[in-house]
C-alpha cells in the first residue's frame, strides 16, 4: 500500500527561531504514529503545517500521491486530511446531531443547498446520528454543544472527524482535559476507527501512546529525532535524555 | 429554542416553521389592520424596516459580521425603484424585482470587500461603506433629489388592477403579504445545510474550514441574499411612500436596524421580527414627547438589555417563560 | 498658493483635533480591546461643561479646560464601574456596539434635558481670538492654540506611556493581560486609570476643538464613528498611529471639503477604506 502522507524536508521558522526543520515522514493506510516531543518541541507546528493552516518555508508535504504544499486548508481536507484540536473546537451554537450533520452535508458537497430542511435530509441525518453512536454519545445528539460535558465533547468531535470520511487523521492531544474517569471512553472510541486509515496522534501520555501506537516519532527542538516501535523509543537513551528522562522522573515521584 | 431546532428537533408537529412564520405575520397585519385603521401608513413603514432588520440578520446573526453600514443596501434598492418608477416602469411587483436584484448586486459587491476581513476593520469598513453611499447618494442629486428626495414619480396599480388608495390600504396589505413570503422563505433557508453552514461560520470560522468549508464564497452568498432582502425593503418604501429620502441610506438607519435586532435576539428571524416592531410600538409611545427623551429611554433601553437580556428580549423571553413553567407543576 | 496653504493650515488644525480627541481612544482599545462608540459622547460633555463654566459662571477659558475635562471624568467613572467593566472580558462585538450606543443616547438626551437643545458656545478669550503674526503672514491664534495644544498632548502620552512606572504597567497589560496579572499587576485599576485619561483627553479635545467641530445637540451622534474611524485607521494602541491617521484623514477631507464641497465626506472614507484595506491592523498598528 502506498503511503498516504508523505512530508519531504518540511521546516519552518519564526523570524529566526526555528520550530521545524527537516521533518521527513511517511503514513501509510492502517498506520498508527503517535507523534511526543517535550512541550514547545514543533508538535502543534507540525500538525499546523501539514493541516495547511500554516505554509511550510521549505520541503514538500504529499497527501494520497497528490501535492498540498501550496494547497489550502479546506482543499486539504476535502482529500481526507482531517484533524482535531487540543482544545475542542466544535460548533456551539448547534446540537451535537447538527455539528455532526453539517460535516456529512459539507463532505457530501449539499451544503450549497438552501431551500431543503437539514431535518429532511434524512440520509445525511441517519449517518450523522451513526457516527454519534460510533463514538459512544448515540444518545446525546439533540443536546446543545455547551451542555455536553467536556469527555463527550471530545468524542462529539471524533465523530465530526469521522463524518468527513478521513484517509489521515491528525489527533492533537484527544484526551488532554478529560476527566480521568471519561478516558476510557475516548480510547474505546479511538479503538474503533476505520482500521484501513492513517491516524497521527500527538500525546503526553506514555500510557496511551504504548496502547495506541505501532510506531512513535519523537519531536525535539522542531527535529525527528528517533523513529521505532514503543518499545525501541523506551529503550532508546537519546530519547530518555530528551524526553522520556524528565517524565520517568516525574513518574517515579508521583 | 423552538424557533432554531435543527435535524433532531423537528419544530412542530403540525405546523411546519415557515407556516408558522406565514400566518403570524398575517396575523400581526391583520390585528394592526382592524385595530389602527388610521395608522396604516406608520403600520407599513415598520414592515419595510423590518424586511432591513430580517436582512441585517442573515449577516450580523447568523454569519457574525457586525455591520454599521447595512442601510447602503436598503437605500440604494429604494433609489433604483423610485427611479426606475420615474423612468416609466410603473407596476409595483416590477420595481420589487428591481429593488430586489439591485439589492443583491449591491450586498454582493459590498460583501466581496467586507467579507475579507474580521473585526475591527470589518466593522470600520461597513461603517466607510455606508457612508460613502450616504455621500454619494447626496452628491448624486439628478439620480436621488440630493436632500429634498425623490419624488416625482407614480406608481401603478398593482396586478394592473388595483389602485393604491388614499387610507393606504392596499400598500399595507401588499406590505404584509410580501414579508409574510420572504419571512417563510427566509425561516427555511436558515434551517437548509447553507444555513447552518453560515451559523458554523459564526461560531467558529478555523473550525469550519476544518470540515471543508470555504468560509468566503458562502459569507459574500449570503451578503448577496441580504441585500436582496434589504432591497425589497426599500423599494417597498419607495412604492408605498411616496418619496425616497436621504435618511434610507443615514448612519442612524443602519445603527437604528441594528438596535432593533440585538433587542429582538440577532441570529433568530423571529427576533428580527420582534425587536422592529418593539422598537417602533415604544417610538410611537415615547418620541411624540419629546425627542431627546425618547434618546434617553431608547438609550437606557438598550443597557437594561445588554445587562439583563444580553441575547434579546425574545431570547430572555424564552428563558423567563420557561422559568416561570418550572416553577408551576 | 494662497488655497494650497489655507487647505494645509485647516488639514493640519482639523487633524490635530481629531487627534486630540481620538488618541484617548486609540489607548483604550489597544489596552482594554473594546469598540467604543460613546467616545464623542464624552467630548460632548466637554464641550457643555467649559460652555456652561465659561457662558454662564463667567469663568476663564483657562480654568474651564481643565474644569470640564475634570467634570466629565466625574461624570463617565459611574459609567466605568458599572457598564465598562462588563466589556472588558467580553468579546462580543454586538455587546459592545448595544451598550456604547445606547451610553451615547443616555448622554445625549440628558445632556438637551439638562442644558437645552442649542449651539453651545465656548467663548474664547481676546487673546486667542485675533490673529497672530509669523513673520511672513497672519494667522488665527485659535487655530495656532489647537496645533500647540496637539503637539503638547502627543508629546504628554508619549511621556507618561513610555517613561513612568505607569506607562510601563500600561504596556505590560497591552501585551499581555493575562501575564500582567501574574506579575501583580492590577489590570482593573490600569483599565480605570486609561479609562478616565481617555475620557479627560476626549473632553479636552471637545472644548479645544469645539471651534472646529461645534458642540450641538447631536454631537455625539454626528461624529459617533469618526473617532472609531480613525483609531482604527491609524492601528488601536498607538499615539503615532492616530497622529499619522488623523493628519491623512485630516487632508483628505478639508481638501475634498475646499475644492469639491458637494461630495461632502466622500474623500474622508474613501481614504478609510483605502487606508482599512491595505492596513486591516491599521497604519502602525500591531496584529493581535
Amino acid at each position: 500500500m502506498s503511503a498516504l502522507l508523505e512530508l519531504y524536508g518540511v521546516s519552518k521558522a519564526f523570524g529566526g527561531l526555528r520550530v521545524t526543520h527537516d521533518v521527513n515522514v511517511a503514513l501509510r493506510g492502517g498506520d498508527r504514529v503517535a507523534l511526543i516531543g517535550p512541550n514547545g518541541a514543533g508538535k502543534t507546528t507540525l500538525v499546523n503545517l501539514i493541516t495547511g493552516q500554516l505554509k511550510p518555508d521549505a520541503g514538500r508535504i504529499v497527501l494520497a500521491g497528490r501535492d498540498v504544499t501550496r494547497a489550502s486548508v479546506e482543499a486539504r481536507v476535502r482529500l481526507g486530511l482531517v484533524r482535531t484540536f487540543q482544545i475542542t473546537r466544535l460548533f456551539s451554537s448547534l446540537t451535537a446531531l447538527e455539528n455532526v450533520a453539517l460535516a456529512v452535508l459539507q463532505h457530501r458537497g449539499r451544503t450549497r443547498n438552501w431551500l431543503r430542511p437539514v431535518a429532511k435530509m434524512t440520509s445525511e441525518v441517519e449517518e450523522a446520528q451513526r457516527l454519534l453512536e460510533i463514538v459512544g454519545i448515540g444518545e446525546l445528539g439533540t443536546r446543545s454543544v455547551v451542555a455536553l460535558a467536556y469527555g463527550h465533547q471530545r468524542q462529539l468531535e471524533l465523530a465530526v472527524a469521522l463524518a468527513l470520511e478521513p484517509k489521515v487523521l491528525l489527533l492533537d492531544e484527544p484526551a488532554a482535559g478529560v476527566p480521568h474517569d471519561e478516558a476510557p471512553r475516548i480510547l474505546e472510541a479511538i479503538a474503533r476507527l476505520p482500521q484501513d486509515i492513517a491516524v497521527l496522534m500527538i500525546e503526553h501520555d506514555m500510557d496511551l501512546v504504548f496502547r495506541f501506537a505501532q510506531r512513535v516519532l519523537v519531536l525535539a527542538n522542531g527535529e525527528v529525532i528517533f523513529q521505532g516501535t514503543p518499545a525501541e523509543v523506551a529503550g532508546d537513551a537519546y530519547v530518555r535524555r530528551a524526553y522520556l528522562g524528565s517524565y520517568a522522573d516525574a513518574r517515579r515521584q508521583s | 429554542m423552538a424557533t432554531r431546532a435543527g435535524p433532531s428537533g423537528i419544530a412542530s408537529g403540525l405546523l411546519s416553521p415557515e407556516l408558522l412564520g406565514f400566518l403570524v405575520v398575517w396575523a400581526l397585519g391583520t390585528v394592526g389592520y382592524v385595530l389602527f385603521p388610521d395608522d396604516l401608513a406608520f403600520l407599513t413603514r415598520i414592515v419595510s424596516i423590518a424586511f432591513l432588520v430580517l436582512s441585517l440578520d442573515l449577516v450580523t446573526g447568523y454569519c457574525g459580521v457586525a455591520t454599521l453600514g447595512h442601510a447602503a443596501l436598503f437605500g440604494i434598492a429604494a433609489y433604483a425603484a423610485g427611479n426606475a418608477a420615474r423612468a416609466g416602469w410603473a407596476d409595483p411587483l416590477v420595481l420589487l424585482a428591481i429593488g430586489a436584484l439591485v439589492g443583491a448586486v449591491s450586498g454582493l459587491a459590498t460583501g466581496a470587500l467586507i467579507a475579507r476581513f474580521r473585526g475591527l476593520p470589518q466593522l470600520v469598513l461597513t461603517i466607510a461603506v455606508g457612508q460613502l453611499v450616504a455621500a454619494l447618494c447626496n452628491k448624486l442629486g439628478w439620480l436621488t433629489g440630493g436632500s429634498d428626495g425623490l419624488s416625482d414619480y407614480t406608481v401603478g396599480p398593482l396586478f394592473g388592477r388595483i389602485a393604491f388608495d388614499m387610507y393606504g390600504r392596499v400598500a399595507f396589505l401588499m406590505s404584509v403579504a410580501i414579508l409574510a413570503v420572504v419571512f417563510a422563505l427566509l425561516l427555511r433557508i436558515v434551517r437548509s445545510p447553507f444555513g447552518l453552514l453560515t451559523r458554523a461560520i459564526k461560531d467558529d470560522t478555523v473550525k469550519a474550514r476544518m470540515i471543508g468549508a470555504s468560509i468566503y464564497p458562502r459569507l459574500v452568498a449570503m451578503y448577496g441574499l441580504s441585500g436582496a432582502v434589504a432591497g425589497i425593503g426599500g423599494a417597498l418604501g419607495a412604492i408605498t411612500a411616496g418619496v425616497v429620502g436621504l435618511d434610507g441610506v443615514s448612519f442612524e438607519r443602519s445603527a437604528s436596524a441594528l438596535v432593533m435586532l440585538v433587542l429582538g435576539g440577532a441570529g433568530n428571524l423571529w427576533g428580527a421580527l420582534a425587536g422592529t416592531l418593539v422598537f417602533h410600538v415604544f417610538e410611537h409611545l415615547v418620541s411624540t414627547a419629546n425627542p431627546f427623551h425618547w434618546m434617553s429611554l431608547v438609550g437606557a433601553m438598550l443597557i437594561l438589555v445588554v445587562v439583563f437580556a444580553p441575547r434579546g428580549l425574545s431570547f430572555g423571553a424564552i428563558v423567563l417563560w420557561s422559568k416561570l413553567r418550572a416553577r408551576s407543576p | 498658493m494662497r488655497t494650497v496653504a489655507s487647505i494645509a493650515l485647516d488639514a493640519t488644525c482639523y487633524g490635530m483635533t481629531l487627534f486630540m480627541i481620538s488618541v484617548g481612544l486609540s489607548v483604550m482599545m489597544g489596552l482594554m480591546r473594546i469598540v467604543n462608540l460613546a467616545h464623542g459622547a464624552f467630548a460632548m460633555i466637554g464641550g457643555y461643561i467649559a460652555s456652561y463654566a465659561s457662558v454662564s459662571l463667567g469663568l476663564n477659558y483657562a480654568i474651564a479646560i481643565p474644569l470640564a475635562a475634570l467634570c466629565t471624568i466625574l461624570v463617565a467613572l459611574p459609567l466605568e464601574v458599572v457598564l465598562y467593566r462588563r466589556l472588558y472580558a467580553n468579546s462580543d462585538a454586538l455587546t459592545q456596539l448595544l451598550l456604547t450606543i445606547g451610553i451615547t443616547f443616555l448622554i445625549i438626551g440628558v445632556a438637551n434635558y439638562v442644558f437645552g437643545p442649542t449651539l453651545k458656545k465656548i467663548p474664547l478669550p481676546a487673546s486667542l481670538s485675533g490673529p497672530f503674526d509669523i513673520g511672513f503672514r497672519m494667522l488665527p491664534t485659535h487655530r495656532i492654540f489647537v496645533l500647540a495644544c496637539g503637539c503638547a498632548t502627543a508629546l504628554a502620552l508619549w511621556l507618561l506611556l513610555e517613561r513612568t512606572e505607569f506607562g510601563i504597567r500600561v504596556r505590560a497589560a497591552v501585551d499581555n493581560a493575562g501575564m500582567a496579572e501574574a506579575l501583580g499587576i492590577r489590570t482593573s485599576r490600569i483599565y480605570l486609570a486609561t479609562f478616565c485619561i481617555a475620557v479627560g483627553l476626549a473632553a479636552f479635545g471637545g472644548v479645544v476643538g469645539a471651534e472646529l467641530l461645534p458642540i450641538e445637540p447631536y454631537y455625539a451622534l454626528r461624529y459617533m464613528v469618526i473617532f472609531l474611524v480613525v483609531v482604527s485607521a491609524g492601528g488601536a494602541g498607538s499615539i503615532a498611529g492616530a497622529f499619522l491617521a488623523s493628519m491623512l484623514l485630516g487632508l483628505a477631507d478639508t481638501t475634498g471639503k475646499y475644492l469639491m464641497p458637494e461630495f461632502g465626506e466622500f474623500f474622508f472614507y474613501s481614504a478609510v477604506i483605502l487606508i482599512v484595506a491595505i492596513f486591516p491592523n491599521g497604519l502602525l498598528g500591531r496584529e493581535h
